[in-house]
């Protein structure tokens, strides 16, 4: 049976409903919370593994036949989604077991969690275009709550202008949905693939992609569309910072990929024309503002929309060398970003601020933390053999066989660039002495980490760590399995055959 | 400011409104109704008991906390969708019990699922009435 097409789904929701059971223990959450995520991630491998043995993988939900009911499918790329969304999960879950007030872990923050987590997975593994508007808002709503959760004024400050531009996104998702039900009469993104080519007007379907680049594009913040991003995510919580850098927008990558791999093919020149104009535009402005930023999580939040570029980047070249490039650097991506926030987080919780005029000094204080934050760091600057090398390594290359050098050296400035802000950071919060102390000696924190938090803080950061380590040492097998899920991406009639099965 | 009318009208309109939210869960099955309005309904009626004789009436007439009411529901939904799964169908999979019982009709796991849509329905809609009305 195609269960484990199933598990992404249904252990998130288990989760958070066992955790509901248990509101008043927060002890019991914990563990539920933390058993739930290791779950999924499991989930994840399982179904990487079963769809790289057999193909794209396929269930009728309800078990009505393929246009009419919705769809549950996986390919590779979704299973590679599923696998980074369930580390994020784990990741930030450990951490915020060291990291997370009781307040908020009392109002359900564990349960919203993996309601995120359900939504994210249902996104990656619909087949649907209107249920993907269903898990986008599932998401949506438990990240509303977790950006406002606790109500410090800057937080709901930030969820406002998140809540609204979302709000302004789904609307605009919703509309693109119901113009694209008009126009071919399905929903099914197999059944749309299929049918997308005989639409008689061919504006139309211009238009609806360009409706759903401005959806999507919202989401994964890309240029001009991401100023909510860092209006926003500097504000909650680290761990709630670090899922939503490191996995939240990456959803809106994931269904502008899927949207323009699978449906809109038709108009290349115009659409991956602009998808192409677009990401170089989101790589220079994403880090100009990282330059002028002063305060560690929104010099990072400049970092995070910067470096989305680069995936839109191979997108838009369409080559299967550049999706590939594009999946690679997802994944490295949700591993950096998610390292980074959570690395701001223990900054925090060691000198009780992020602003980068009063840190400094913390090479000496913690020289442990400096190396967990040097890892992710030379990561997205592209330092060999760090896994943000390679993305960027293929995605240039892909830029050179098809002579788009105007990207290739916008991305290469970009990575010079990314390698500055993170080298001005590393001197200014880690190498440089300490503001406070005049003599240059060690300072003491406000409130000192104990060892045992400072172990459960420092595990995530490090797995997360050694897996950029490892993904870009071990580069060969990872890009294997991308340029994998990119000929699957590519090749659509494998995803429509897995869908409709023997309908002509 | 409790008004007369209300504070009189509701001691009847709640058994009432509770069996209509019941009825339209019922029928829901082939006809216009179901879970969600069922829900609304029933937490209507709730709705308007605070109003008439305060929050801390209501929630004791209540007995359960919305809280549990949406746990409850969740589960109840995801569960009647699992079951189709131990008999090797897909997930969601409408399976219904042969007998026919007066009233109701036929029983299958869609209408646990609306059982469970309604229960949550009634949660969401009193938890954000009740904790309004505290403010």
């Amino acid at each position: 049976m195609n269960l484990v097409l199933l598990f992404p789904i249904l252990i998130p929701f288990a989760t958070a409903v066992a955790c509901l059971l248990a509101w008043k223990q927060r002890h019991v959450q914990r563990v539920l919370s933390i058993t739930g995520a290791v779950l999924l991630q499991a989930s994840g491998f399982l179904l990487l593994v079963s769809v790289w043995q057999s193909g794209i993988r396929a269930v009728q939900m309800g078990n009505w036949p393929a246009p009419f009911g919705i769809t549950l499918v996986s390919d590779l790329f979704s299973a590679i989604m599923i696998v980074m969304a369930g580390l994020t999960g784990v990741t930030v879950l450990v951490y915020s077991l060291a990291d997370m007030d009781t307040g908020r872990e009392s109002f359900g923050y564990h349960p919203l969690m993996h309601i995120l987590l359900m939504g994210v997975c249902g996104a990656f593994i619909t087949g649907d275009v209107f249920n993907l508007y269903v898990w986008f808002e599932v998401m949506l709503i438990a990240s509303f709550v977790l950006l406002g959760l606790g109500g410090e004024k800057a937080q709901l400050e930030g969820t406002v202008k998140y809540v609204t531009l979302n709000l302004m996104s789904s609307a605009l998702f919703l509309a693109a949905v119901g113009i694209m039900y008009g126009a071919v009469g399905t929903l099914n993104m197999a059944d749309l693939a299929r049918h997308m080519g005989t639409v008689k007007q061919p504006g139309l379907v211009t238009t609806l992609a360009t409706l759903f680049l401005l959806a999507f594009g919202i989401k994964a913040a890309i240029f001009p569309l991401f100023f909510w991003l860092p209006a926003s995510y500097p504000t909650p919580p680290a761990p709630i910072a670090a899922i939503f850098a490191g996995l939240l927008t990456k959803v809106g990558i994931y269904a502008l990929i899927r949207v323009f791999t699978l449906l809109f093919v038709q108009d290349l020149e115009y659409t991956h024309a602009l998808l192409l104009v677009l990401a170089g535009l989101t790589m220079i402005s994403g880090i100009l503002g990282a330059l002028v930023q002063n305060e560690l999580r929104r010099i990072l939040s400049f970092v995070l929309v910067s470096h989305i570029g680069f995936m839109i980047m191979g997108l838009g070249i369409f080559t299967h060398l550049a999706i590939t490039a594009s999946v690679f650097y997802i994944v490295h991506d949700v591993i950096v970003k998610t390292g980074l926030f959570l690395v701001g987080g223990v900054v925090r919780a060691e000198r009780g601020t992020y602003e980068m005029s009063s840190l400094g000094g913390l090479y000496s204080s913690n020289p442990w933390l400096s190396a967990l934050f040097l890892l992710p760091a030379l990561s997205v600057g592209g330092i060999p053999p760090l896994s943000g090398f390679w993305g960027k390594l293929v995605l240039v290359k892909a830029g050179m066989e098809t002579g788009q050098y105007l990207i290739v050296a916008t991305a290469l400035i970009v990575a010079l660039l990314s390698l500055l802000v993170m080298m001005k950071m590393w001197a200014d919060a880690f190498w440089r002495d300490s503001p406070g102390s005049a003599a240059g000696g060690s300072v003491v924190s406000a409130n000192p980490v104990s060892f045992e938090s400072r172990l459960v803080l420092f595990c995530p950061i490090g797995v997360l760590g050694l897996l950029t380590l490892a993904a870009g040492i071990f580069a060969e097998p990872v890009l294997t399995v991308c340029s994998r899920a990119a000929d699957q991406l590519l090749n659509t009639e494998e995803y429509i055959r897995a869908v409709l099965g023997g309908i002509p | 400011m409790i008004s007369l009318i209300l504070a009189t009208a509701i001691r009847y309109l709640l058994p009432l409104l509770l069996l209509l939210s019941v009825y339209i869960l019922l029928r829901g099955h082939n006809a216009p109704g179901g879970g969600f309005i069922g829900g609304l309904v029933a937490s209507s009626a709730f709705a308007l008991f605070a109003l008439a004789h305060g929050v801390d009436l209501s929630k004791r007439v209540l007995r359960i906390a919305p809280r549990n009411l949406i746990t409850a529901g969740l589960f109840t939904a995801g569960s009647s969708g699992c079951v189709p799964l131990f008999f090797n169908l897909p997930f969601m999979t409408g399976l219904w019990f042969e007998t026919h019982i007066n009233v109701i009709g036929k029983l299958g796991t869609p209408f646990f699922f609306d059982l469970g849509v309604f229960l949550v329905v009634l949660g969401v809609t009193l938890m954000i009435i009740f904790s309004l009305m505290e403010e």
